[in-house]
């Protein structure tokens, strides 16, 4: 039970708040969900919000085809459990299209390509409000995210362009081909995601749990081995007893060697961690301000 | 009684754990203070000695700071800005910093000091429960302090505390941290506001901030992190006026016995099961039957909470409405006076603006500046009929049509407007409802 004034309870009406702003404030929303726990909370509070209707947007997911079989399964469980309606774009479509060319070499990934995907979904759909499940405690890029993050009619994140956010006040106003990315989740931090999912029992992918994992080791980083991905000669593929902090695409999703295999061990594993969450972000290691640069071309 | 111990020891058990983090409250506080006061030294100690920095993050602190030239980590780094920003020689208004301590969660709104400041500390400060004001003990009271206290204030922020930094520069002498305590009182006594704290500290060696000094014997007042635990904040929110922001209807197909949903946030004051409430404008009255959080019951609901109230009989209501109980009305008109921060670069204008307030959006026009006040010296001045940025000041409203309010004092959040520029979507300016 949640203490009626504890810093999870007024999180969570935050949360609500934002998602309910969202919704009335624009046409056509969609929330971006890729399995991982913070999407997963995201879709467990827009429920919340909503309840006794059914949530009345639809999911919007961008496979890499690089994915962690698990979560795929555990989508498609979960879109039965909300009873929520999904829209799976590929990015396999979008290099079939020629609009993005795949990286090439040992590092390969599509995680970039994946702004791509999503630009393409947002211009069919015509969406005008994307909800994500992004944390400004995450990376610094981040830490200076809007609740309404304005982007203009390219998709681009632009630092001068947003708009002061005022109390509770939102200028959700737009014009023809811009839109907005909505972050219900800025203030809370892993440790808070966790207290969450372990208080309202959310179901989540069971790769954040322990498990036994192919992987290899790339630049003191444990990376899941897939059939797809290239190997350094001197790389080798060896079983370990691992879980996931992060869910993203399989190339730049880092594991960590970890006994934690239930809920109650993961939050005092974070509790008692020394390292962030994405300090094993493969895609965030690329450069300094990677993820900005990111964000600077649709990136969520 | 709350002390320094951080949250981030090892091997804590899960009942440990649980047992502090679900009963923390939140508390959230800006820091501002002049170039050069030390305002990311202070944030990276906080962040530093509450063992909020992660070993990851200490590296590449670490190697920058080397890089830079620094012997010793420079707790400045910790809050470095954008690429982009050093590109393009621009300043995001707020970035947000997190910590926690067994009793408290922590946010930061982290303002830059340089750049359109009156604008940043407005936008960073307008959820804060407290302000932190820097001051440099060198050089004592400056423009900024007093325009940064002044901005306090203006915002209505519930708590100040004013940390007398580099106290070290000085010797640790406690006669010039009484003077400047002295000036500040003096000057602040024409402010409002009701509780001050003064600190002396080094953020650069931590001397009172999460640890307290020997240096400073002569103080025995709190260390700045054991204020930050302790400073009571039930008080700086509203549960006396009673005011709830519709958001949407629920259908019929989907309420309780005979019952009406409307779902909407309690925007102050509380709500029970059986009080009578009224909607405003169309002026229906109803009574609450039952009040839904998700699936869950509740008997009352309160400040911040979104819930879906159950009513006796079908009300016409849709997002921007409010509702509020009989006895205890917001007031009403279509001409408001409000104090304003002017945000954007385009100075203000005979156009029409889009006035937002709660979740309405109203057309309006600047009808009369009253006067403008200048921050460093609380004079008030017209010097003509345009307001540019970082302005601040009193002007008239003719809007559209009327809205429901209450005074800023009384409610930040039915008291609060933004304005908008219909043509550019840009924000022009902050607004108080006097």
């Amino acid at each position: 039970m949640i203490n009626k004034y504890s810093h999870l309870k007024e999180l969570e009406n935050e949360a609500i708040f934002i998602i309910r702003q969202g919704y009335t404030n624009f046409r056509n929303c969609a929330l971006l969900f890729s399995g991982g726990k913070d999407s997963t909370v995201l879709l467990h509070l827009a429920f919340k919000a909503f309840y006794p209707a059914k949530i009345p947007f639809p999911l919007l997911h961008i496979d890499t085809g690089h994915n962690f079989p698990e979560t795929i399964e555990f989508r498609d469980n979960v879109i039965k459990k909300y009873n929520c309606e999904c829209i799976v774009r590929y990015v396999e479509d979008t290099i079939k299209q020629g609009k993005a060319k795949e990286e090439n070499g040992f590092d390969a990934s599509r995680n970039i390509l994946q702004s791509i995907t999503l630009l393409d979904a947002i211009r069919e759909f015509g969406f005008d409000c994307i909800f994500g499940g992004g944390r400004r405690d995450e990376e610094k890029a981040r830490a200076k995210e809007r609740f309404f993050s304005y982007r203009n009619n390219k998709g681009q994140w632009l630092p001068e362009k947003q708009r002061p956010e005022v109390w509770y006040l939102f200028n959700t106003l737009i014009k023809e081909d811009e839109h907005f990315r909505v972050f219900p989740l800025n203030n809370w931090t892993e440790l808070d995601i966790w207290l969450y999912i372990y208080l309202e029992n959310i179901e989540i992918p069971s790769i954040y749990f322990s498990h036994k994992r192919k992987v290899f080791k790339r630049n003191d980083t444990w990376l899941a081995y897939a059939p797809f991905i290239k190997l350094r000669p001197t790389e080798k593929v060896v079983t370990k007893t691992v879980r996931c902090r992060t869910v993203g695409d399989i190339t730049c999703t880092g594991l960590i060697l970890s006994r934690a295999s239930s809920l109650e061990d993961i939050i005092v594993e974070i509790a008692s961690s020394r390292i962030t969450e994405r300090g094993n972000r493969y895609d965030d290691k690329r450069s300094d301000t990677s993820m900005e640069d990111r964000k600077r071309n649709g990136y969520f | 009684m709350a002390t320094s111990k951080s949250m981030k020891n090892k091997n804590l058990s899960l009942k440990e754990i649980t047992n502090s983090y679900l009963k923390m409250s939140l508390l959230r506080f800006c820091v501002v203070g002049s170039v050069d006061d030390g305002k990311s030294t202070l944030i990276g100690r906080l962040l530093y000695d509450t063992k909020s920095i992660l070993i990851d993050q200490l590296k590449s602190v670490k190697n920058a700071s080397i890089i830079k030239g620094n012997k010793e980590i420079n707790l400045a780094f910790f809050t470095d800005g954008l690429k982009l920003e050093r590109e393009k020689g621009i300043t995001i208004d707020v970035a947000y910093r997190y910590f926690y301590t067994p009793f408290r969660k922590f946010i930061i709104a982290d303002t830059p000091g340089h750049f359109e400041f009156t604008r940043n500390m407005v936008t960073g400060s307008s959820l804060c429960n407290l302000v932190i004001i820097l001051i440099d003990a060198t050089k004592g009271i400056t423009e900024q302090t007093r325009r940064h206290a002044f901005i306090a204030s203006l915002m209505q922020i519930p708590h100040l505390v004013v940390c007398i930094n580099k106290i070290d520069l000085v010797n640790y002498d406690k006669k010039i941290y009484y003077d400047i305590v002295e000036q500040f009182m003096t000057f602040s006594s024409k402010l409002n506001i009701s509780d001050i704290h003064f600190i002396p500290i080094s953020a650069k060696y931590g001397d009172n901030v999460v640890k307290r000094s020997k240096n400073t014997k002569w103080y025995d007042g709190p260390t700045l992190l054991w204020l930050l635990n302790n400073i009571y904040i039930r008080s700086d929110y509203n549960y006396i006026d009673a005011r709830f922001a519709v958001q949407f209807t629920i259908s019929n197909k989907l309420t309780l016995n005979s019952s009406y949903g409307i779902a909407g946030k309690v925007l102050s004051g509380v709500f029970r099961n059986n009080d009578k409430i009224i909607t405003l404008p169309k002026n229906e009255k109803a009574r609450i039957i039952a009040i839904h959080s998700a699936n869950k019951e509740l008997n009352e609901t309160f400040y911040y909470e979104n819930v879906i109230l159950y009513v006796d009989v079908p009300l016409n209501v849709s997002c921007g409405d409010i509702i509020v109980k009989e006895n205890n009305l917001p007031e009403v008109n279509d001409k408001i006076s409000a104090m304003f921060c002017w945000l954007s670069e385009v100075p203000s204008n005979n156009q029409e603006y889009l006035l937002i307030h709660i979740s309405k959006k109203v057309e309006c026009k600047i009808t009369d500046i009253l006067y403008k006040i200048d921050v460093n010296t609380l004079k008030r001045y017209n010097n003509d009929n345009v307001i540019t940025i970082n302005e601040i000041g009193r002007f008239n409203l003719q809007l559209n049509e009327s809205i429901y309010y209450d005074s800023f004092r009384k409610n930040k959040h039915t008291g609060s407007f933004i304005l908008v520029c219909p043509f550019t979507h840009e924000t022009v300016a902050a607004g108080m409802i006097v």
